[in-house]
């Protein structure tokens, strides 16, 4: 039995760690264009923040690869999946036979076209560990930084940089910031504790035009900078599995077990669709909790080992400079909002269900909210009244209680 | 494994667990030397990873309960939780304090540390000198309880 897992990152690393579970002896292969040891992805603001570097930001220890048996060739683009040999081609057209394959590509930048964009000369995305580099290389403390997108990746960059720059400003054609993650009162509380730190945003507009060291935006005003950055959005690598015949939708579909509908062939994290329990919709959900989990059924299932990934939820923990936002599930529903100013609580309640929570500020013990929304428990048997105070397990029953502290789970 | 359990009904909300755990996650050299506990902790606010409960005449305890299929260490995205010898540990110079553990836990078991920009947990004393949990040791009803389960 041969594993080969195109991608080296989250959903990868699960996948792996999924197989080995249950097979110690047969080997895996890992592919990935990239040419590092595993790391987080998610790391790289923090690597310019100077929280972490790249030594501490390897998303395993050294000795993972050996310690699990895993080949790696590191490098090389997979460029087809030939499933008639079961073998993936490489761009040098090096073939590797697989058993079971996962594809887990992830996703790449999306850059929308903006007249003028090829004459600017110091242009980065903010993804991979050399996107990181490169921005890093060429930032000084007199760069003026224009980033394109106020959304997680391109606010995350600008918590990253800010200290080492003298000027960020942030355009987003929406008319708030982080409207994926939160509601209009969170996207204006953060957004005001980012401007604090010196940000300028100009939000409800874009760039209509760029030239090599400005922007003119479609509402008139002039931005100028030395370096850009362009966070707008991703698009899923799920061209693999949609050349050699299986199905997509805006990602790779795959079943409760990870599997697509290509014949031994598994996919995990950015590049999926997941089926959101909540919403009852396959929609993508690029988180790095997600890939690892998804990743991990694969690796179960490839074993033979049938644990199904039915549990999706969207969730985010996010924070800036030291201010934290926590969120999960949906806000379509009943709300109940309480704030304070600087600390801010939404929850959302539909069909005697916890679906949805914004925690800004004061995030302790958001876990116990997720697990609400997760595991679907009924409002009704709980004591709602505490939950809504804050969230703790002095809700649930005494024997339920005892059951969630009496045994290891 | 060894997990530490919560007797519910034999809790008195003392918050005894929580300078004893405190105190041992002290920096001091004498850790788990009751007498310097005055010394290390008084007129401090404490951070501990073991947390009481209480409404009424319930109270009870709540820290890491080391699952064995733990969100926190799937959800980690610096790679700083994992399993040792079944103990979920954190390795506070990989983590960025993201706060996704806190997102993820069950329990409410996770906290940030003093600092605010890593978090902490139970790691049932296995890094610092006491040996055994000192929340159980230093209970005096047996209302923790250190066992195989």
């Amino acid at each position: 039995m041969n594993y080969v897992i195109i991608g080296n990152s989250a959903a990868a690393v699960g996948c792996i760690e999924g197989i080995r579970r249950f097979d110690k002896e047969n080997p895996i292969t890992v592919v990935s264009d990239e040419k590092y040891h595993t790391y987080s992805r998610p790391l790289i603001s923090y690597l310019l923040y100077g929280k972490t570097d790249e030594e501490r930001m390897k998303y395993r220890p050294d000795s993972f690869y050996k310690d699990n048996n895993v080949n790696t060739v590191l490098g090389k683009k997979a460029v087809s999946i030939n499933k008639e040999e079961k073998e993936v081609v490489l761009e040098d057209n090096t073939k590797i036979k697989y058993d079971r394959l996962l594809v887990a590509t992830g996703s790449r930048p999306f850059v929308p076209p903006m007249e003028g964009l090829d004459k600017v000369k110091k242009k980065f995305t903010f993804m991979t560990l050399d996107d990181a580099k490169g921005l890093e290389s060429a930032i000084s403390s007199k760069s003026n930084v224009l980033v394109i997108g106020a959304g997680l990746i391109g606010l995350k960059c600008v918590e990253g940089i800010l200290d080492k720059v003298k000027s960020v400003t942030v355009v987003d054609l929406a008319e708030r910031i982080l409207p994926s993650i939160l509601d209009e009162k969170g996207s204006a509380l953060v957004q005001r504790h980012i401007e604090e730190k010196g940000v300028k945003f100009i939000l409800g507009t874009s760039a209509a035009k760029l030239t090599a060291n400005s922007a003119e935006l479609k509402n008139g005003e002039k931005v100028d900078f030395d370096v850009l950055v362009v966070a707008v959005g991703v698009r899923p690598n799920k061209e693999l599995i949609k050349d050699a015949g299986g199905e997509v939708r805006k990602g790779i579909v795959t079943n409760e077990f990870c599997k697509t509908s290509l014949p031994h062939v598994y996919a995990a994290g950015d590049c999926t669709e997941s089926y959101d329990t909540v919403t009852g919709e396959n929609r993508i959900l690029a988180l790095l909790p997600n890939a690892y989990m998804q990743g991990e059924t694969a690796g179960y299932h490839m074993t033979g080992s049938e644990k199904p990934y039915d549990k999706a939820i969207a969730m985010n923990a996010i924070g800036f400079f030291g201010y934290h936002v926590i969120t999960a599930g949906s806000y379509d529903g009943e709300e109940i909002v309480t704030e304070d100013g600087e600390n801010y609580k939404k929850l959302v309640v539909k069909d005697n269900l916890l679906k949805g929570y914004i925690m800004i500020g004061d995030v302790a013990r958001a876990g116990i909210y997720t697990k609400l929304i997760r595991e679907k428990i009924p409002l009704d048997s709980i004591d709602f009244e505490l939950i809504k105070e804050k969230p703790q397990l002095m809700a649930f029953s005494r024997a339920d209680r005892e059951q969630q502290l009496g045994g290891a789970h | 494994m060894k997990r530490i359990y919560v007797n519910e009904q034999w809790c008195l909300g003392c918050h005894l667990c929580e300078y004893n755990c405190a105190f041992a996650n002290t920096n001091s050299e004498n850790k788990c030397r009751e007498n310097d506990m005055a010394k290390a902790l008084k007129n401090k606010v404490i951070n501990p990873r073991i947390r009481i409960e209480e409404k009424d005449d319930i109270h009870f305890a709540v820290s890491c309960r080391h699952c064995e299929d733990p969100l926190c260490v799937k959800g980690c995205i610096a790679g700083a939780l994992s399993i040792v010898d079944g103990v979920i540990n954190i390795d506070q110079d990989k983590c960025v304090g993201c706060y996704t553990c806190i997102l993820s836990c069950p329990y409410g078991a996770i906290m940030p540390a003093d600092s605010g920009s890593v978090i902490q947990k139970c790691e049932l004393c296995t890094k610092n000198s006491c040996g055994e949990p000192a929340c159980v040791k230093g209970c005096p009803n047996n209302a923790i309880v250190f066992e195989e389960r």
